[in-house]
């Protein structure tokens, strides 16, 4: 006997998800979901953007990792508020880890939420979150055929940081075109905006912090 | 690795359904879209591991892959993406929308008739 279904299967996750997005679009906060390869430089990329957009949006960031609270540790050290989730394991954020996650947030006080994924290129971008945007993290030293070999989260993003330029200036031996990512990351993706930033020198921030003010602006209305 | 996940979810949903038609599941089919990034290996191996000992343990998947699809920005044709070559087949435009990708469903279960 066959039995028609027809039901998701991460119903579940879907529906945090949505109350989430419930929640943020009523609070009209900003939420981006950070995504990448370990090491790629995603936390530093954060501090950085937190200090020195300090006196134009406040900033709260929700930390994944599978061990340890190294990474809310640096996170705190720039003042912003930041809840660590320890995933014991699992290789991506769930939407109920951020249901709770924003009730531990003191989100009145804040215009965008980062969440930090686990460092992993696959399995973060099938969960959704709740968020307004995947941003995805690459960095130079990774190599340039990632955006061929992992199309899902650079079909998915909203923004491309290619981050550690500095390496590249510095003539360090990594083979890496710029150009081949950003056109193989535009070919599933028109609209991806792209960004070369250097998280250790700060340099092309300033396209990524304009961006960001934009999508605040538009959300809190000024 | 988000298999194990998906796995878990899936187990749930078919045990559901097989409370409500009391009747022991056999097979089950599931579509998912390309960029849920599936592998039909890992994910039959978690499953078959976490059914162990339930109502569900021994069924057979069946995964069927959707392509993602996209629509045309010149000739407003809606097609499949090769991802591997992304371009329009009838104009072979590559200036085209990628369509929202299709989710993870449960679409039949098979199950045993006394």
């Amino acid at each position: 006997m066959k039995v028609n279904v027809g039901k998701k299967i991460l119903k579940a996750n879907e529906e945090y998800a949505l109350e989430n997005r419930h929640l943020l679009t009523k609070q009209k906060k900003l939420c981006l979901n950070m995504i990448s390869s370990p090491g790629s430089g995603k936390t530093t990329i954060l501090i950085r953007t937190i200090n020195e957009l300090k006196d134009k949006i406040k900033i709260g960031v929700i930390e994944g990792d599978v061990q340890t609270d190294l990474d809310a540790e640096r996170i705190r050290a720039t003042q912003a508020p930041v809840i660590q989730i320890e995933t014991k394991g699992a290789c991506h954020l769930n939407a109920a880890q951020i249901n709770r996650a924003l009730s531990n947030l003191p989100i009145s006080n804040l215009d965008l939420i980062f969440i930090e994924n686990v460092g992993n290129l696959v399995c973060p971008s099938a969960f959704e979150l709740g968020e307004n945007g995947k941003i995805a993290v690459l960095s130079v030293a990774e190599g340039d055929d990632k955006a061929a070999k992992y199309p899902a989260i650079f079909a998915r993003a909203k923004v491309l940081l290619i981050n550690k330029l500095d390496l590249l200036e510095a003539g360090a031996q990594v083979d890496f075109d710029i150009e081949r990512v950003k056109a193989d990351a535009r070919k599933l993706n028109k609209g991806i905006k792209i960004f070369v930033i250097s998280a250790k020198t700060g340099a092309g921030f300033a396209g990524w912090y304009d961006w960001l003010e934009e999508k605040v602006k538009n959300l809190r209305g000024h | 690795m988000h298999e194990t996940m998906v796995a878990q979810n899936l187990l749930a949903t078919i045990s559901d359904e097989a409370i409500k038609q009391n009747a022991k599941p056999l097979s089950a089919k599931i579509s998912c879209g390309t960029l849920n990034a599936i592998n039909d290996d890992v994910l039959c191996f978690a499953f078959e591991a976490i059914a162990k000992g339930t109502s569900c343990e021994g069924i057979k998947l069946e995964i069927e892959h959707k392509p993602i699809q996209g629509k045309c920005k010149s000739c407003n044709e809606r097609f499949d993406v090769v991802i591997s070559h992304p371009y329009c087949p009838k104009c072979n435009s590559e200036n085209f929308d990628l369509l929202p990708d299709v989710p993870l469903m449960l679409e039949e279960i098979e199950f045993e008739t006394e």
